[in-house]
């Protein structure tokens, strides 16, 4: 059914479709919307989820945790700040092994406030144990939602999935939209029905001991070898989908990779606008190319360092700063996945965008005059830029 | 239950907080979670749930877990939300047919997670009325971390963050009244109680917050032998010295009504509930009777209200 | 299903329960406290009354109760505390040094 949404409406109408038993919502600007769609579907009895208003997104993600343990699928949305005042439940979350589903819309982090887009507020949860799945515009936001359910809820993987788009550019712009019949959804996700839950008349559950040393780092690895086995899962549940939908996923995409010298790896919207960039050079006869990761969590490394083998500069296109002083977060896992080719591209990294700074087709054209350079001079400092603020010495 | 209270009867039943647990020997707050998961009827099931504390890292130390029931903890602010969400999964798994038969939802977090860090998610879910019993075991103190005050803990008791030395004379502040903020949620029933006697009223007050639809708090004072310096053997005897001086009063608001459970035939003086506690040992130092003298006013001046606002 | 018994510290992560889940009810009975004491109540049975006071003041439910009478105590779980003692209003129970029951 073709239709025409703004990414939030997508995200909380593949919610309605989807029929979680409880949601738990707290309005956050740009997440906000999700939670009142949701509320009109509620009060128009289009849904008998459990709506539960929490007084924080502290509390909203303790009910979904509780309610998942309970034998209740639950969802909920957030961004930037709400994410951050996730975080201790976000690892309780994973390390309980429940697959929640939340869709985070992503917002730079305070301070200073600031409500446009980066993705600093799930970066910071990179490490939670969230399985992590970035859209680029409104079709792919749904898409994700979607699949993230069987792909949380496998055996193998029993992991939370949080669903990424960008703030304000995808969640508040309306875009044509390919929606699928409710029906197909529901058997898609089918029902949730986990061996063992709270509310079980057979047996009791009780979940989230004190785990003493001797079996802390078994339960961690258990967790590290569910992230491991989910990539096999995320590609197995997009191959389902293509067939219910026609479109098709992997951890990644490639654009214009097959021949490419000089590549960006990027995330998200701007990947659109990136694209429009590569068209361009292409036409120019410049072998540009670009990667959009998908999947963030886990990592493709392996995948990603066979489709950059043959390139001779990559840009790695970070929109949210690591204070590492040593880049990015996307740059950190680039590079290191790229560690074990024998001949690897030369790499660079670039922050962009913060706090919803615009980057703009000239500007990738200037990154990939950046790349050619450094495939011909090898000098590829400074390795770690930024790009779009105000300076006095601009970067050749 | 049938109306009259028979504690024969009641200890008939098979425990619901085993033994086996880590708490410390003597702790009251084992006594107070056996308490109040006593006053669920037989057939009922229930799931448990705690708010990091001494409760929780003791009697669910992987793989043991001294529930009988289903138990959910997942952090130390978020008890009530927790409690919230399991709940809600309840109402939305019965109207689907997935779940039936009684279910009763039992949170216990501390006077840290209660009156402290926990405070908002209390407050919450109270608010939104989810059918569900919140018990605080009242210790007075950050018992886990090692006895620090919190905003729970008494007016000059000494705590590992409220030490006496030649500036300091214990907590300067006086104890947060959670039971009456709780009233103030006008929630169906709000009670105060504590391990005594025969436990007719911690007995009557759990199964009456069990089976009361809605939110439901109890406040229950749980003795720490640790904390509050005193041999574990007098658990019993600190109880009820905490009662029989009005330091701790035993009352219950059930729709708004308030009513004083007990009324001291001779009330004591607040000295004898201080003085076999070594938290409160340099109050009874030489120059030290104005501190005495001040927390007799203030039990004196809480008790008098008590008494006004339930007509006794 | 992973039963608790088969957990212990040499169990390899692959048997271990996800998110250490336990399925079953009360498994801390199997955990052995009795070798807290380092005093011990001992139950003199003629001198009960089976009153009922000290079960519900025991801590660790260390007070087995059948058909109406308290039965001795569970010297796996009783860690010793003698609140037991305090309240019994008969000379049902003492406190004796040591943590082996006599």
């Amino acid at each position: 059914m073709k239709s025409r949404l703004s990414g939030n409406e997508a995200v909380a109408y593949a919610m309605k479709q989807v029929n979680p038993d409880v949601m738990g919502a707290f309005p956050i600007t740009p997440s906000t919307e999700i939670a009142e769609y949701f509320a009109a579907y509620v009060a128009n009895g289009e849904v008998n989820t459990e709506f539960v208003t929490v007084e924080s997104e502290h509390s909203s993600m303790s009910v979904c945790i509780a309610a998942q343990a309970a034998g209740a699928r639950s969802v909920c949305a957030t961004s930037s700040c709400g994410l951050a005042l996730m975080y201790e439940l976000l690892y309780v979350a994973a390390s309980c092994r429940l697959p929640i589903t939340l869709a985070c819309v992503n917002r730079a982090l305070s301070g200073p406030i600031n409500i446009n887009h980066d993705y600093s507020d799930s970066m910071g949860a990179r490490d939670s144990g969230w399985i992590q799945i970035y859209a680029e515009n409104n079709q792919e936001a749904y898409d994700n939602f979607i699949m993230a359910i069987p792909i949380g809820e496998a055996p193998e993987v029993r992991l939370p999935v949080m669903t990424c788009m960008d703030g304000f550019i995808t969640s508040h712009a309306v875009e044509n939209i390919e929606l699928l019949d409710t029906g197909v959804v529901r058997q898609f996700v089918g029902e949730y029905s986990p061996q063992h839950y709270l509310l079980k008349k057979e047996n009791p559950l009780a979940v989230g001991p004190y785990d003493i040393s001797a079996y802390y780092m078994e339960h961690k690895v258990q967790e590290a070898e569910a992230m491991k086995a989910a990539k096999a899962r995320i590609l197995e549940v997009a191959k389902e989908f293509e067939k219910i939908s026609g479109r098709r996923y992997g951890l990644f995409e490639e654009y214009r990779m097959e021949d490419a010298d000089l590549a960006l790896v990027i995330m998200g919207s701007s990947a659109g606008t990136g694209k429009t960039a590569v068209d361009k050079l292409r036409e120019a006869g410049i072998k540009a190319g670009l990667v959009k990761i998908r999947v963030f969590r886990p990592f493709p490394g392996e995948e990603l360092a066979q489709t950059l083998a043959g390139t001779r500069a990559v840009a790695v296109m970070d929109k949210s700063e690591g204070f590492s002083a040593n880049g990015g977060p996307l740059f950190a896992e680039t590079r290191s996945a790229l560690y074990d080719l024998k001949q690897r591209p030369y790499l660079i990294n670039i922050v962009y965008g913060l706090g919803g700074r615009d980057i703009k087709v000239e500007d990738f054209e200037q990154v990939f005059k950046r790349l050619a350079s450094i495939a011909e001079s090898g000098d590829i400092h400074p390795v770690y830029s930024h790009m779009g603020h105000r300076t006095k010495g601009a970067i050749a | 239950m049938s109306k009259v209270y028979n504690l024969k009867r009641e200890v008939e039943k098979p425990p619901r907080l085993t033994g086996g647990h880590r708490l410390c020997a003597g702790c009251g707050a084992g006594v107070v979670v056996a308490g109040v998961l006593r006053a669920l009827n037989k057939e009922d099931r229930a799931v448990v749930v705690n708010a990091t504390g001494c409760v929780e890292v003791s009697t669910f130390m992987y793989p043991y877990t001294a529930y009988t029931d289903s138990f959910i903890h997942s952090a130390f602010e978020n008890a009530a939300a927790t409690c919230s969400g399991v709940e809600a999964a309840y109402k939305a798994l019965q109207r689907r047919g997935k779940v039936n038969g009684v279910v009763k939802f039992i949170t216990f977090a501390g006077d840290g997670g209660t009156y402290d860090i926990g405070f908002q998610s209390l407050s919450g879910a109270m608010e939104r009325g989810h059918d569900m019993v919140y018990v605080c075991y009242d210790n007075e103190a950050y018992m886990n971390t090692g006895i620090q005050r919190s905003s729970s803990t008494p007016r000059f008791a000494r705590t590992t963050t409220s030490p006496v030395g030649s500036a300091g004379q214990g907590k300067p502040q006086n104890k947060k009244d959670i039971t009456e903020i709780m009233v103030a949620h006008h929630i169906p029933y709000v009670a105060q109680t504590a391990p005594l006697g025969n436990f007719k009223d911690l007995h009557i007050k759990s199964h009456k917050a069990i089976y009361t639809e809605g939110p439901c708090f109890l406040n229950i004072l749980s003795p720490c032998p640790r904390g509050w310096d005193y041999p574990a053997s007098k658990l019993a005897e600190i109880t009820r010295l905490a009662v029989e001086t009005c330091v701790w009063p035993l009352f219950e608001v059930e729709e708004g009504i308030w009513r004083l459970s007990y009324i001291p035939k001779k009330k004591l003086p607040v000295e004898e509930f201080l003085r076999p506690q070594g938290r409160f040992r340099h109050m009874f130092l030489k120059g030290n009777e104005w501190m005495i003298e001040t927390a007799q006013a203030y039990v004196d001046e809480k008790w008098e209200r008590l008494l006004e606002r339930t007509g006794a | 299903m992973i039963r608790a018994k088969d957990i212990n510290e040499h169990t390899p992560w692959q048997d271990l329960t996800p998110g250490g889940e336990i399925y079953e009810p009360g498994t801390a009975r199997a955990f052995n406290t009795g070798t807290w004491r380092t005093h011990t109540p001992v139950f003199h049975a003629d001198a009960c009354k089976h009153c009922m006071l000290c079960v519900p003041f025991c801590p660790d439910s260390a007070i087995p109760v059948k058909d109406g009478k308290r039965l001795d105590f569970d010297y796996m779980h009783c860690k010793g505390c003698g609140i037991c003692e305090d309240v019994c209003p008969f000379p049902a129970i003492t406190m004796v040094a040591g943590g082996v029951p006599k």
